[in-house]
């Protein structure tokens, strides 16, 4: 089954960067059915309008969610299912948060959208201290795994300080909860699908950059898929690559180049970072002896070294050199540097020869 | 344009009024003197008319000479209204911004940052515990007096006995409910067993009223494997779910949205039920307070708030939490029907109670509660209260404003209650109790493997790779670990 890439380009600005959004190099199985070419705010919008025709008791509520949301990843949703279902809230994610964890404690689904995962900090409290451990320090008498929570994540090419954050490390590090990240539309309608009806509480950030840009083939039915399963979604010799949402588009571009050097590149998608799906990167990493990991987010303490760890400790002597880590700076996420700050094709390629050469 | 011609009678009235009008107060008013000793704002005390009704000062200002005066009414005030409408309005116009409509003023003047007088507080006894003559409160049957009474002799009873146990080193930490047991219990026995309850930490009593054991209670704070929590929690931490109970968690007032949120699925499903959340004086500053109770709001979600003013947030006295009058003026900023209230009177508490919870319900709105009381206890067992407030203020609370003391007069009075039955209950309670501590105490602890169910639904891979890393340690290092814990 074939799959079109779209090149998204970014309007009015001198300084081009194409970054194609990442084609799925595998199918999901599901290769059956009608499938449109739609981008991902529409299969997200899709996965939506799903999850509330087939559970009478989702819900859908954030701010501006109503008119269809500021990437209008709701419409539609309101004039469907009616505004006892589909709201606008205040603005305040703490009280977002915390109104959808009494929400999905009595057994609804609520679908929580914070409008950038920038702004996700004041519900942090109710995140960790609460949703996290909702079962857990009740004895199970009590849960709120009906509780989703989605947030457009990640650089945007303008985005500075607050509208291009990734996250994701903060969440990683909270037992009780877990933190999905899509690729393209059709992970993104799947896996958003799995993570509203997994009975855990969920964080699901959405590579904003890919909203538009991303076009993919989208089966038209309800489909799920499968949370903490990594994918391989290129097969390789010589190193693996581990990444996860927007950046596996930049990784996959590098590991074109990387072949024409005569590198052979296994890309993994993590897809969940928690519970993360150890014993498929380190299948690859045996397989390989060496890994990459890229994101984002800025390379202190971000997820790449929770990565790095485990698999120092599991493949150690498999290892043929150090596990590389090709991030964002540690820096707030600037304007105009954000060329510079950002983990590029060419800074993945320069650290792929790096550790082939190593 | 034409409009600056109609001038109104009432505006000349106005212009005249104001030049003669030397002050906040003139005329016809008296001052009163405020009953009790609450600490926090005491702006010289009650205003009240030539009739002695009280007056918002502020209204009466604004009001001409023509305006009849403003009446408080137990119900909701309409008060708001006069207030923005046109009686204040130089040209009686009103104009459309979103939000709606407002009137104009050409006069500048800023609403003050106080009213005269405090809201008052109602009560239904007298400090004796006699009830005073005309008063407004929902009548109690016998059998709920007496269960009412007999569960806040248990609640004192049980506070004292678990306080001694952690002071001998038995369980760990405790917390009291001492000076606020009327609270509780009044609160819950107004409620339904459907009502939802989403507590803070000092509301043991509510479980008790629905019939939580005192084995139950000693479970959890020894951590057995009887203990619903399965041990995971600090003691006090109570939650049941056959009793509607949420389980507690130590952060202050995050209960407070997740209250908003459970009653709008309450609201959804139509049911005859609401949810009622706890809040301290100290956890109104928190975030979670406005954000709850403005979700409440804004979602007409049947929740009741109820903060437990005890004057106290450990020792941070309220003079040091908020500049407002107290807790009962902020519903309106959210526009929040509230009432404040006598919490030592167990009669005024589940009067107001039941009132808030018919609206709660057939109105499906948020209502606010401000429970003035005080905090007899240390803030724990870890907290020794006579280093940041004088040991008379804390012994005048517990003799003198004994809300325990106060409702047996009541129930003593009208012959429902005898010495005999308290010394009988004293007793009973206690060695019951003493019963239960033991028996908990002999209770194992649940077995290793709970430490590890529960984060999710079922155990993620790490987390059984731990399991068996752990387990091979403690099989390793035996004396490491506690042996009361079965592997």
């Amino acid at each position: 089954m074939g799959f079109r890439n779209i090149i998204g380009r970014r309007l009015g600005l001198g300084l081009v960067r194409r970054r194609k959004p990442f084609s799925t190099a595998t199918c999901d199985g599901d290769g059956n059915g009608n499938a449109k070419s739609i981008n991902l705010y529409s299969a997200i919008n899709q996965a939506l309008h799903i999850a509330l025709e087939t559970d009478n008791r989702a819900f859908v509520f954030g701010e501006d969610v109503s008119f269809g949301g500021v990437f209008r990843c709701t419409t539609g949703l309101a004039d469907r299912f009616g505004k006892a279902r589909v709201f606008n809230t205040p603005l305040c994610e703490q009280g977002i948060v915390g109104f959808g964890i009494g929400l999905a404690a009595m057994g609804n689904r609520a679908i929580a959208e914070i409008q950038f995962a920038d702004y996700i900090y004041p519900a942090f409290d109710q995140i960790v201290n609460e949703a996290a451990k909702f079962r857990y320090r009740s004895g199970n008498q009590f849960n709120c795994g009906g509780l989703t929570i989605r947030a457009p994540y990640g650089a945007v090419g303008h985005g500075g300080h607050y509208h291009s954050q990734s996250p994701e490390a903060f969440f990683c590090h909270v037992p009780g909860i877990k933190v999905v990240i899509p690729r393209s539309p059709r992970q993104a309608k799947g896996l958003l699908l799995s993570c509203i009806r997994d009975p855990n509480p969920v964080v699901f950030f959405e590579p904003k950059w890919l909203y538009r840009l991303a076009v993919e083939e989208v089966p038209e039915h309800d489909y799920m898929l499968p949370l903490s399963e990594a994918e391989v979604i290129r097969q390789g010799s010589d190193i693996t690559l581990v990444g996860w949402g927007a950046q596996l588009s930049v990784m996959e571009q590098a590991c074109n180049e990387a072949e024409k050097d005569g590198i052979s590149c296994e890309l993994i998608d993590l897809k969940t970072l928690l519970p993360w799906d150890k014993e498929t990167v380190e299948a690859s990493v045996r397989k390989t002896g060496r890994v990459l990991i890229s994101h984002e987010a800025p390379v202190t303490g971000g997820f790449g070294a929770e990565i790095s760890a485990s698999i120092v400790e599991r493949c150690f002597l498999r290892l043929e050199a150090p596990v590389a880590r090709v991030c964002g700076l540690d820096t707030p996420f600037p304007l105009v540097f954000e060329p510079f700050y950002m983990p590029t094709k060419n800074k993945i390629l320069d650290a792929i020869k790096a550790t082939v050469n190593y | 344009m034409a409009n600056w011609l109609r001038i109104s009678s009432r505006t000349v009235a106005n212009h005249i009024k104001k030049r003669m009008n030397k002050g906040f107060m003139g005329g016809a008013v008296h001052v009163n003197q405020s009953s009790g000793l609450w600490w926090g704002l005491n702006r010289g005390g009650p205003v009240s008319d030539r009739n002695g009704r009280h007056i918002d000062p502020l209204a009466w200002n604004r009001a001409t000479f023509l305006c009849v005066q403003r009446f408080k009414s137990t119900l909701a005030e309409k008060q708001h209204d006069s207030f923005l409408s046109s009686d204040s309005d130089d040209d009686n116009q009103s104009v459309d911004f979103p939000g709606g409509k407002v009137s104009y003023t050409s006069e500048m003047s800023f609403i003050s940052e106080s009213s005269q007088t405090r809201v008052p507080c109602y009560r239904v006894l007298d400090d004796d515990g006699d009830l005073i003559s005309d008063c407004d409160f929902q009548q109690v049957r016998k059998e709920v007096a007496v269960k009412m009474y007999s569960n806040m002799v248990t609640l004192q009873i049980m506070d004292n006995i678990f306080y001694e146990a952690q002071r001998q080193g038995r369980i760990s930490f405790y917390l009291t409910s001492a000076g606020e047991e009327a609270i509780s219990i009044a609160s819950a026995a107004a409620l339904s067993e459907q009502d939802i309850i989403l507590p803070q930490y000092r509301e043991p009593g509510v479980l008790l009223w629905r019939g939580f054991t005192l084995q139950e209670f000693a479970d959890q704070c020894f951590g057995n494997k009887a203990d619903y929590g399965k041990g995971r929690q600090m003691p006090i931490h109570y939650g049941s779910k056959k009793h509607n109970f949420f389980t507690i968690s130590s952060p202050i007032a995050t209960q407070l949205p997740q209250a908003a949120g459970i009653a709008y699925s309450l609201k959804m499903d139509n049911k005859e039920a609401c949810v009622v959340s706890y809040i301290g004086d100290g956890g109104t500053s928190e975030g979670d307070f406005h954000a709850g109770l403005n979700f409440a709001a804004v979602m007409e979600a049947p929740v009741i708030f109820f903060c437990r003013n005890n004057g106290w947030a450990i020792s941070t006295n309220v003079s040091e939490q908020f500049r407002s009058d107290g807790i009962v003026v902020k519903g309106r900023a959210y526009g929040i029907r509230s009432i404040r209230v006598d919490g030592n009177d167990a009669l005024a508490v589940y009067s107001a109670v039941s009132a808030a919870r018919e609206m709660a319900i057939n109105e499906q709105r948020p209502i606010l509660i401000e429970a003035l009381t005080y905090r007899v206890g240390h803030h724990s067992t870890s907290d020794d209260s006579t280093k940041y407030r004088q040991l008379d203020e804390i012994v005048y609370w517990k003799k003198a404003r004994n809300p325990v003391n106060r409702f047996r007069n009541w129930v003593q009075n009208i012959g429902w209650w005898s010495e005999q039955q308290e010394t009988q209950l004293r007793n009973s309670v206690r060695k019951q109790l003493l019963e239960a501590i033991q028996v908990a105490e002999k209770t194992e602890k649940p077995p290793l493997s709970e430490l590890f169910t529960d984060v999710y639904d079922h155990p993620p891979s790490n987390l059984e790779e731990q399991e068996k890393h752990l387990r091979e340690t403690v099989t390793r290092h035996p004396k490491d670990y506690p042996s009361d814990i079965s592997v």
